[in-house]
């Protein structure tokens, strides 16, 4: 209900009230109804315009996507979810490994990033001196607003030479884990580069300030009323927080980690920079220590440019998937996020 | 911290607590007050013994035991290392489970946040260190029209990039300021049963892959209007990027303005748009620079659709409508790529440019947002009461 409207409400009770009273001239019931003038009509079409001009531009992604990938889905059909090759010029292709090296990749890196974030939220929420605290947000939103290729370069110059001997390590002493094993033809350091793990743990340096600055919103909602209860009862400060803080926490936590799972799962340029691509089946896809690997997104920034129509509807078919995929994770965070207790405050 | 009786490892606290029936007990030591995040000279031994003692562990086994390497794989170590001697020390002197779970869980928050602290500074030092040795005079005068990617770092520059980058950003601010705002105006100021639905499709899209808005443009307006890749679909796809987030932003910020100042003014007889106007635009105005500023810092940054709608050009263009237009995420990508040591580093260099461009907006965008909706700058202030 708009303001006008309850302005109106109140003058229409007032003047009934007046019109009850004896003597009155004859009674003339006036039209109270809200008359915007121009302008006011003029904003409002003006702002529904722009909305809806929103709306559709971004409904729109969808649809034009599926219009355009139609001719090639429908060639291959459902096949398209399995083949693992990408050659549309023999009508070979399909999103089968890079739909599994893209969530690979999501997978490392909510592995490394949702611990690290959990406890850096904490760590503002609770532990930071107070002066620290907003220094300690302002550092993370700026973590944030990185451009993706500044982490894809760092990643591939400084990260990754010097985290590499820990694949190696992995490899060799949990080899037994079906995804740390490696062919048996790995010898030298250079065949742990360029591989999903690595590209992973720089996405995860990507997503988790996304992550951690959700938590701490959420964290910092906890009620005075219930830490005091906790620290009062004689707990520790670790106590209070897995009894109190990390409950509380827990929708806006899980909507956290899907958020970041949706931004691991569309990460272009980073990924790009980093892996080599690699079109193989899921039992080889999965040795992530390995070098080679691949996501949706930088299979569609490595072949955007090649020339034929039915390439390119390959390629819109794979964006498709991509958005579909996006789209269902992020719903899914907005539905727990809304609907967790965290906000409210409990009444004492 | 509002609780001061209570010791952090949950000890009865003898002494804090009055007696409420008459004077103190004879026995009873003087009162003490406890302050449960204070840090004993006790706590910080423990911790530096624990951590000096992991370091030289570490160091015997990376340099002398065994063949192992690398900088990640000893800090690791290190900290793995860490966590046990620090659990011993605090075992052995506590003798608690409660005691221990609670130390070695600040620890571990501490170092967490230290771990990211660490990273960020990492990432802007290294970008610097390495970009720092491109930036010559000329990498902000001239092009790579007549430079090959070889050339030493006196020739050629990146302000054909600089230049597609503003102006790219630029038409970009130009399309979705205007719509952002509006929409986050219709959402919060008209309402309506269309409010629902477009506030869902707008959260969901603020999280749209980069490269998804790159390819739609491409399919729109590149394939299907026929133009070819220019500098105006790189801004169309920063747009699909940035509009949501200015969205959002936006309508946070019209949400905190006060519905006091709103009544009052309709109370004075002011209509809608009068309201809207004088009232709500002007107290959201730091606000809406926030989500503005912080809109452009995501948009100038944005590679991927880009990449698929700007083309490569190693010349100056400044004509958005026609021809391909470099910026600089596609600079960096390309260079980056050559062998030579020389193009690296101009890639680097262009890095670094993009990197000083975030942080500075970054740190007006904080400048400016800091103020509360309403609260007046220095300036302000000064004409209100030369007005009053």
């Amino acid at each position: 209900m708009t303001p006008g409207a309850y302005l109106a409400t109140g003058l229409e009770t007032g003047q009934v009230a007046s019109g009850g009273d004896a003597g009155s001239p004859a009674e003339v019931r006036r039209d109270t109804r809200p008359r915007p003038g121009t302008a006011d009509r003029l904003f409002r079409g003006v702002s529904r315009t722009a909305a809806i001009t929103v709306m559709t531009t971004m409904g729109f992604i969808g649809v034009f996507l599926l219009y355009k990938a139609l001719p090639a889905l429908r060639k291959v059909g459902l096949s398209f979810f399995t083949e693992t090759q990408w050659l549309p010029s023999s009508n070979t292709f399909g999103v089968g490994a890079v739909l599994l090296g893209t969530i690979l990749i999501a997978s490392v890196a909510l592995v490394v990033a949702v611990p690290l974030s959990i406890c850096t939220a904490l760590f503002v929420s609770e532990y930071a001196p107070r002066r620290l605290r907003r220094p300690m947000v302002s550092l993370l939103d700026l973590m944030a607003a990185i451009p993706s290729i500044v982490y894809g370069l760092w990643g591939f110059f400084f990260l990754q030479p010097r985290a590499i001997t820990v694949s190696r390590w992995l490899a060799d002493h949990l080899g037994w884990f079906p995804f740390f094993r490696t062919h048996r033809g790995v010898t030298g350091l250079g065949q742990y580069a360029s591989s999903t793990f690595i590209a992973g743990l720089v996405v995860a340096l990507m997503v988790t300030p996304i992550i951690t600055s959700i938590m701490r919103e959420v964290f910092s909602q906890t009620p005075a009323g219930e830490r005091e209860g906790a620290l009062a009862l004689g707990g520790t400060r670790w106590g209070m927080i897995r009894a109190v803080v990390l409950p509380f926490g827990r929708g806006g936590m899980v909507g956290a980690v899907m958020l970041g799972l949706g931004r691991a799962l569309g990460e272009t340029i980073a990924v790009y920079l980093i892996i080599a691509p690699l079109f193989a089946s899921p039992g080889r896809m999965i040795h992530i220590l390995e070098q080679g690997g691949m996501s949706i997104s930088s299979l569609i920034a490595l072949r955007y440019n090649e020339s034929g129509s039915f390439g390119l509807a390959a390629l819109f078919g794979a964006g498709l998937v991509l958005f579909a995929l996006t789209l269902l994770v992020n719903a899914l965070a907005s539905t727990i996020i809304s609907r967790s207790r965290s906000g409210e405050a409990t009444e004492i | 911290m509002a609780i001061t009786t209570t010791s952090p490892l949950g000890h009865p606290v003898p002494g804090t607590v009055r007696n409420p029936a008459g004077p103190a007990l004879p026995e009873s030591p003087p009162e003490v007050r406890i302050r449960p995040a204070q840090v004993t000279a006790d706590d910080v031994l423990a911790i530096g013994g624990s951590a000096l003692c992991a370091l030289c562990l570490t160091w015997v086994l990376f340099e002398r035991l065994l063949p192992l390497s690398g900088t990640v794989g000893f800090w690791l170590c290190c900290y793995v290392l860490f966590l046990a001697v620090y659990s011993t020390v605090v075992l052995s002197r506590e003798g608690r489970g409660v005691a221990l779970a609670d130390r070695v869980m600040s620890v571990i928050c501490h170092a967490a946040g230290l771990t990211v602290v660490t990273i960020l500074s990492l990432i802007i030092g290294y970008t610097a260190f390495r970009g720092y040795t491109a930036l010559h005079l000329n990498f902000f005068t001239q092009t790579m029209s007549v430079t090959a990617p070889s050339d030493p770092l006196n020739s050629g520059g990146a302000l054909h990039a600089i230049v597609g980058t503003l102006l790219q950003v630029g038409v970009a601010v130009l399309i979705s300021v205007p719509l952002g705002i509006t929409t986050a105006l219709f959402l919060n100021e008209v309402r309506g049963p269309l409010a629902r639905p477009v506030r869902t499709i707008v959260d969901t899209m603020s999280a749209i892959p980069s490269v998804v808005a790159g390819l739609f443009v491409f399919a729109t307006v590149v394939l299907s209007l026929g133009t070819n890749r220019c500098g105006f679909a790189a801004s169309l796809a920063i747009t699909v990027m940035m509009m949501p987030i200015i969205t959002r932003t936006a309508e946070v910020v019209f949400r905190i303005v006060p519905g006091g100042l709103r009544e009052a003014s309709l109370a004075l007889g002011g209509s809608q748009w009068k309201t809207v106007w004088h009232v709500v635009l002007p107290t959201a105005r730091s606000g809406l620079l926030t989500a503005v500023i912080l809109g452009v810092a995501r948009g100038v940054g944005e590679t991927a659709p880009v990449l698929l709608t700007a083309g490569f050009t190693n010349d100056l263009n400044a004509d958005p409508a026609h021809g391909a237009m470099l910026s600089l995420p596609l600079y960096v990508l390309n260079y980056v790529k050559f062998p030579q040591p020389e193009s690296v580093a101009r890639a680097y260099g262009a890095a670094l440019t993009l990197l000083v461009i975030v942080l500075v907006l970054f740190v007006i965008a904080r400048v400016v947002g800091g103020r509360n909706p309403g609260a007046l700058s220095r300036r302000q202030k000064r004409r209100s009461a030369e007005v009053s």
